[in-house]
């Protein structure tokens, strides 16, 4: 094969388009972990936000309503497990699950209709440039503008979490919900926003989906992307930098592995695709393996349930 | 008066059996089995599609939809048995045995497992399609389309029905192009649709020109349309998703056999059989040619596709060679039907190994 600088350019923006629904979602995520809740609920939420964002813009044709329509629709579906989770002391784990049961169920539900119906054209910014210059050309230009808000996204939620007060909030909250309360902080206000986030960043991630990547409807065409976001999550160690590097070792693998079966390398071929979700941990649970930053980043009081009047 | 009493005996006994036909044959009531979703525009959905045409011929049905194939399988079966339906239709290759094992149990009610071999009990019948005359005709367009004589193939697993597809079409391409190469990649999926697009644009991105798809979803003619290369519609026609890169589709068409089989209840002359129906049936159809073909090919296509449907031409005609060379069918011999359902070898041409 002639390896030249543009073929290894496509490949690798192939994988960032492929690592854009990840990020979105584990960034969603991130956060509302970092506030001490364990949401589930990330491939249901997905899901809600993939046929809303389809379903809007088939009905609307306007493309801005159904990516905020998308999001919304995240922030609706969570505001359900917010509301479970936070008012009514449910546990976090078997609400998850079940926000995911009910997205895929209502989402199958709502989607009879639109199933066969070709999907619209998104715009890409910067396509004039495309040919400028050698590898980097492809990398850079061309996107939709979600894709350059995922790769922004992981810099934005590190400095949010670090360098803010309203991040030192939702840490203190994740960390210890007791003492942000006996501080003043409303512990139950700043976890609804946060699982509300996530729900839009989830619903973006879906609608990423169903209206730029692949555009078109099909059931359950989230097709697991949810659990690897959360698993992304856990493995970064809460790091939305590790988040990125993870997202972008399981798409790659994942491309790269049909690239080595289009060649011809004489690997099995079931050992490939479950190359992507044995390296993906391996190097995540490498690179994150200082138990003390581990201790530092790991929201202490994850899953919990925080009851203000006890 | 003697005569009188029989011709009435008689005639109301006729009315008595008109009558029950009747009430019989309104109350069949059919069941489907799918494994996938009604929603996923492709296998389920075409299944789907043939039992709406049982409903508007005026039967009652029921669908079970996503059943794992597993011990689950049995269950739904078994409770739609229960239930008072007459005849169901699993239809995936895994519901097999579990077909078998509760046909045993309900010799009263029908059974029809599709694309399956086994017929254990008398109430039990198999049914599938040809698909692979449809693959015949997507490699002759595939093999003359081609500029960069590299084709690509996305496949989901390595069973026989899809094996049979890939020796199919990279016959058929040879035979118009000897210089062709078929670029195979495993999805290990039926539908995924991110994971379709990313194999797809794996092919593209390594020369492939045309694309061929034996995974459900849509996204690799998407993929295709938005690289400017040319692919074919699996299952339905595809035409929509992709106006310039789908040059046509193979669509399964199950209604005609559904209703058939169910009136077949109502009559009672339901039987026992194996049903192995292609273009020639309607089972297999091939849409509408894309106008970017040129016309001696369009004609060339739609006599291939009059030959495979009156049997004067077989997809499988010798001579054939796998990829070690040993002859598979002979010259002037073609495949028998045994040989292409347990079709587990690539023909000479197909590059790569099957995954074990």
């Amino acid at each position: 094969m002639i390896v030249d600088v543009n073929f290894v350019g496509l490949i690798i923006a192939s994988i960032m388009a492929s690592a854009v629904p990840l990020i979105l979602a584990s960034c969603g995520e991130l956060i509302t972990e970092r506030s001490g809740v364990l949401n589930l609920g990330v491939e249901g939420m997905m899901i809600i936000g993939a046929i809303s964002g389809f379903a809007l813009m088939t009905v609307t044709g306007s493309l801005i309503i159904a990516v905020f329509g998308a999001m919304l629709a995240g922030v609706l579906i969570s505001t359900i497990f917010a509301f479970l989770t936070q008012t009514l002391i449910t546990n976090h784990v078997a609400t998850g699950l079940a926000l995911t049961i009910f997205g895929i169920g209502i989402s199958a539900m709502i989607g009879k209709n639109f199933v066969g119906i070709p999907g619209k054209e998104f715009p890409v910014l910067f396509e004039g440039l495309k040919d400028t210059i050698p590898l980097l050309s492809p990398i850079l230009f061309g996107h939709s503008i979600v894709f350059y808000f995922a790769f922004a996204l992981p810099f934005i939620t590190g400095y949010f979490l670090k360098k803010t007060k309203i991040g030192l909030i939702v840490r203190a909250v994740g960390d210890s919900p007791e003492s942000a309360s006996n501080q003043g902080i409303n512990v139950r206000f700043v976890r609804y926003a946060c699982i509300l986030y996530g729900g839009a960043m989830c619903g973006l991630a879906g609608a990423y989906l169903s209206m730029i990547y692949t555009p078109q409807w099909i059931e359950n065409m989230t097709g697991g992307r949810g659990w690897i976001a959360l698993a992304l999550v856990v493995f970064s160690t809460w790091n939305p930098i590790k988040i990125l590097i993870g997202a972008m070792i399981f798409g790659g693998l994942t491309i790269i592995q049909f690239h080595m079966q289009a060649i011809g390398v004489r690997i099995p071929v079931q050992f490939l695709t479950a190359l992507p979700y044995i390296v993906t941990i391996i190097v995540l649970v490498v690179i994150s393996r200082d138990s003390r930053k581990i201790r530092l980043s790991t929201p202490s009081s994850l899953g919990k349930s925080f009851h203000k009047d006890n | 008066m003697h005569k009188f009493l029989i011709r009435s005996f008689v005639s109301s006994l006729v009315l008595l059996f008109t009558l029950t036909v009747a009430a019989v044959a309104k109350d069949v009531k059919a069941a489907f089995v799918y494994i996938g979703p009604t929603g996923d525009h492709g296998w389920t959905y075409q299944h789907d599609v043939g039992r709406k045409a049982v409903e508007a011929a005026g039967f009652k049905t029921t669908y079970v939809e996503g059943v794992p194939e597993s011990a689950d399988a049995e269950r739904v079966l078994r409770q739609l048995a229960n239930s008072g339906h007459d005849i169901i239709f699993t239809t995936s290759f895994g519901y097999m045995n579990p077909t078998n094992k509760v046909a045993k149990e309900f010799p009263n009610v029908k059974f029809e497992h599709a694309t399956g071999y086994k017929r254990e009990h008398p109430n039990v019948a198999t049914y599938a399609a040809r698909f692979y005359e449809g693959r015949t005709i997507l490699g002759t367009i595939a093999g003359t389309m081609t500029k960069s004589n590299v084709i690509g193939y996305v496949a989901s697993f390595p069973i026989p029905e899809v094996i049979r597809g890939i020796n199919s079409f990279t016959l058929a391409a040879q035979k118009v192009n000897p210089n062709i190469k078929t670029k195979i990649v495993w999805a290990f999926t039926w539908y995924d649709p991110g994971k379709e697009a990313e194999a797809a644009k794996a092919l593209i991105d390594q020369g492939a020109d045309v694309i061929a798809q034996h995974t459900d979803s849509t996204a690799i003619v998407q993929m295709a349309e938005k690289a400017g290369v040319y692919a074919f519609g699996q299952a339905s026609d595809m035409d929509k998703f992709a106006p310039k890169a789908v040059l046509t589709s193979v669509e399964n068409n199950w209604g005609p056999y559904y209703v058939d089989r169910v009136k077949a209840v109502a009559n009672g002359t339901w039987n026992q059989k194996d049903t192995w129906h292609g273009i020639g049936d309607g089972m297999v159809v091939i849409s509408g040619l894309d106008s970017q073909m040129p016309s001696d090919l369009q004609a060339k296509v739609k006599k291939l596709q009059a030959d495979l449907a009156s049997g004067k031409v077989h997809s499988f005609t010798g001579p054939i060679y796998d990829q070690k060379g040993n002859l598979m069918v002979a010259e002037g011999k073609t495949a028998d039907d045994g040989m292409l359902a347990g079709m587990m070898t690539y023909v000479k041409g197909v590059e790569g190994d099957i995954p074990k």
